[in-house]
């Protein structure tokens, strides 16, 4: 008896809740670490990410508006996918990165843990870095944070899933929203994350996936007029400093992380990074 | 009847007004080898004194000794002892402060009143207020042991010139980093006069150093290899071309930018009220604010009625002698920002809004522009989307509490808006929806240093103020 055929999937972008193909048409060859053929992936153009920057504005005044308890729900909720899930992303680490099935699976598990970590941030980052202030007059003064906006994401190359979610999960806890552009290389979990947010509760449009060329997408989100913030953790090194300048034209926060030991656990710099603090006065009397 | 005020000047001599001042470099008063400037007195243009300024070695040299003061003195030594050098500045600057005042209103033309009451008692609480956190900025929540970043290159407006020193200097010496600080090019004294607080106080030679000069030393400061950290308050416009050039550099960035704020007035504010705050927002300071309140947003049901107060209240102020102490509106800084005024109101009524200007009168020598209310002004008007910078203000109406934000909201800036009602529900929910840093309710042009200060999109990045402006000066 033969062995039956797998049904082979067709990678696509993830782009306002929908799975679009690139309107470029093109795709690329993604490959294990030892380059054996995976699949194609869809390789985004510039007009994919100014699709996926007016579908993030589209979606931010909701998700920002959302209240931090319902955010922390709503992620909660995806570690509760990703766990169901958990199998297939072993797989596909294990194949892209190239390593034993058990290493794998400890990534896995602290990807997982991470995304918990950040969902319980929702409703508590407000108390850490907010602060009523002593004024010296008859004021109520007080300064929150708030989420900055769009945030352009250059997802780690290398860290395929934990550190995905290391860069993608603070972003969208602050009540940002995200449009990323996944490891050039090694984009399969990132697809497959993106089929975990569609099934979620995560509105659309809230996390944008693209996958293709980094160095082809990122001048693009970098010069984007609608873009807030900029992180350069997975930026091509060559390109680091024309993707900042080009940043300063509209005097985008960047972020200038690169890729680091994801399994260490973070502090609040990442939610920092894209939050604002805004002060509010009111005067005092009878 | 007319009341008439009697002029009551505040004496010219307490500003100890020397004929020349030195840059401020390693402790010592020392000539520049840049092209001296002549500060002038903006409300009678006479020249107040000769300034030296820094050339490209000076800048380096003080990058230098300042490098040298955070690593061999200012670095390592206790918070507590940090703390007391700071204190003894606040305390200094107190002392002084009639004399700070008047040099002030002198060398920017700002009104003494201002000067007196605000900017210099609020530069001192700046540095009282940051001295204590020396010691503490373990509970800062930036971890333990928070780290500094090294040496400061700070370059700061004319609008505010000692106030906006003592916002930079403070948080950088108390979170342990030496400073190589860059007046501007018009209003350079009170620096100066604050080094000599420095020098008295005597803090390490080198922990803080005070170059004056043109945009050509704030270029050499910002790009030298040697600065770790960059805090820059100006306009938009400057502000991307440092942010540019510090692309790729490992150099920590703060900008405090331009702004257009909205200043919205919903149809059940207390009227009388918000004229005060309409007036305070925009004819403080001669309007060279970046947060000022420059674009008034009026519910239309009261529009013509508030108008019409505004108005007769703005045609009370009194124009001129900024060193009288009941003058309102004192001297635009400079020529140039003058002329900058007076062009972009000619775009205004080119472009077909309704001009009411104050027939109050004018000195006849100086920079004066008398308070302006564009009326009938739409949202693609120059006069709604550009920084003035100056005493003009536009009026724009809308009618429903959505269309107010919108408009608000519908700017590249994002430093600072104002919120007039009465219901207090509304507060809370136009504050929440406005994109811009500080937001006054029911007051305006509110500062202090324990209330966080800085801009959303391009007004900006990174906080003043508060434990939240500590993260600007640390290595977190």
């Amino acid at each position: 008896m033969s062995e039956r055929l797998s049904v082979a999937k067709t990678y696509k972008l993830y782009l306002g809740g929908a799975f679009p193909r690139s309107e470029s048409g093109r795709t690329y060859p993604v490959t294990d670490s030892r380059g054996k053929f995976l699949a194609n992936a869809a390789q985004a153009s510039r007009k994919d990410v100014r699709e996926a920057v007016v579908a993030a504005r589209k979606a931010f005044g909701k998700w920002s508006g959302a209240t931090a308890y319902n955010r922390g729900q709503v992620l909660y909720r995806v570690a509760e996918l990703l766990e169901g899930r958990r199998e297939q992303f072993i797989a596909e680490v294990a194949s892209s990165e190239g390593i034993q099935a058990k290493k794998a699976a400890s990534i896995v598990d602290a990807a997982i843990d991470r995304w918990v970590w950040y969902a319980g941030w929702t409703d508590k980052i407000a108390t850490v870095l907010g602060a009523s202030n002593p004024v010296a007059g008859p004021y109520f003064s007080f300064s929150v944070p708030e989420p900055t906006g769009v945030v352009g994401v250059l997802a780690p190359q290398k860290s395929s899933l934990l550190g995905l979610i290391s860069v993608i999960a603070p972003v969208i806890a602050t009540g940002c929203t995200a449009v990323v552009v996944t490891s050039q290389d090694r984009p399969l979990s990132a697809i497959t994350l993106s089929e975990v947010l569609a099934t979620s509760d995560v509105p659309g449009g809230v996390v944008n996936l693209l996958t293709g060329h980094t160095a082809e997408l990122a001048p693009w989100l970098a010069s984007h007029a609608d873009v807030n913030a900029l992180d350069l953790t997975g930026a091509p090194d060559e390109l680091r400093a024309e993707l900042e300048a080009s940043a300063s034209g509209t005097v985008k926060r960047v972020l200038r992380a690169t890729e680091e030991d994801w399994a260490k656990q973070p502090d609040i710099r990442r939610l920092r990074a894209v939050l604002e603090t805004k002060t509010v006065w009111h005067p005092m009397g009878v | 009847m007319t009341w008439d005020y009697a002029p009551a000047p505040e004496s010219r001599a307490i500003a100890n007004l020397k004929p020349s001042y030195r840059m401020f470099l390693d402790g010592e008063f020392v000539e520049g080898s840049g092209e001296p400037l002549k500060t002038i007195n903006p409300a009678t243009e006479e020249v107040l004194a000769e300034v030296s300024t820094a050339s490209a070695s000076d800048v380096d040299r003080a990058v230098k000794v300042a490098k040298r003061a955070q690593d061999k003195v200012w670095g390592p030594m206790s918070g507590a002892e940090r703390a007391k050098y700071i204190f003894r500045i606040a305390r200094m600057m107190a002392e002084r402060s009639r004399e700070l005042a008047v040099l002030e209103s002198l060398d920017n033309g700002k009104p003494i009143r201002e000067s007196r009451d605000v900017d210099v008692p609020t530069a001192a609480a700046h540095f009282f207020y940051h001295a204590g956190w020396a010691d503490k900025l373990d509970y800062a929540g930036y971890g333990p042991n928070p780290r500094p970043l090294g040496v400061a290159g700070q370059v700061i407006p004319w609008n505010f010139p000692l106030l906006m020193a003592a916002w930079k200097i403070a948080p950088a010496l108390a979170c342990g980093n030496t400073v190589v600080l860059k007046p501007a090019e018009t209003t350079p004294l009170t620096a100066l006069v604050l080094a000599e607080i420095i020098q008295q106080a005597e803090l390490p030679p080198g922990v803080v150093n005070i170059l004056p000069g043109a945009g050509d030393v704030g270029a050499e400061l910002v790009n030298h290899p040697g600065v770790n950290k960059i805090a820059f308050t100006g306009s938009t416009e400057v502000g991307k071309i440092i942010q540019k050039s510090l692309a790729g550099t490992r150099k920590k960035l703060t900008l405090e930018l331009g702004g257009k704020a909205a200043n919205i007035v919903f149809d059940d504010a207390p009227l009388d009220q918000a004229v005060e705050g309409i007036v305070n927002g925009i004819f403080f300071n001669q309007g060279h604010v970046c947060c000022a309140g420059s674009r008034l947003l009026v519910q239309e049901s009261i529009a013509e009625e508030l108008l019409e107060k505004l108005h007769k209240r703005v045609s009370t102020l009194r124009i001129g002698d900024p060193l009288d102490k009941n003058t309102d509106v004192g001297a635009i800084n400079s020529r140039d920002q003058l002329t900058k005024i007076q062009d972009l109101v000619a775009t205004g009524e080119a472009e077909g809004a309704v001009r009411w200007t104050s027939a109050c009168p004018l000195p006849e020598k100086g920079f004066f522009f008398a308070p302006t209310v564009f009326a009938g002004v739409s949202q693609a008007m120059r006069i709604a989307r550009e920084e003035i910078f100056g005493p003009v203000l536009s009026v724009l109406t809308f009618r429903t509490p959505d269309e107010a934000i919108a408009k608000a909201n519908n700017t590249p800036y994002g430093l600072s808006a104002g919120i007039w009602t009465e219901k207090g529900s509304r507060i809370l929910w136009a504050a929440n929806q406005l994109r811009a840093g500080v937001v006054w309710a029911n007051t305006f042009n509110r500062f202090d240093p324990t209330a966080p200060f800085g801009g959303y999109q391009e007004s900006g990045f990174g906080r003043e103020g508060g434990r939240t402006g500590l993260e600007a000066y640390l290595d977190v």
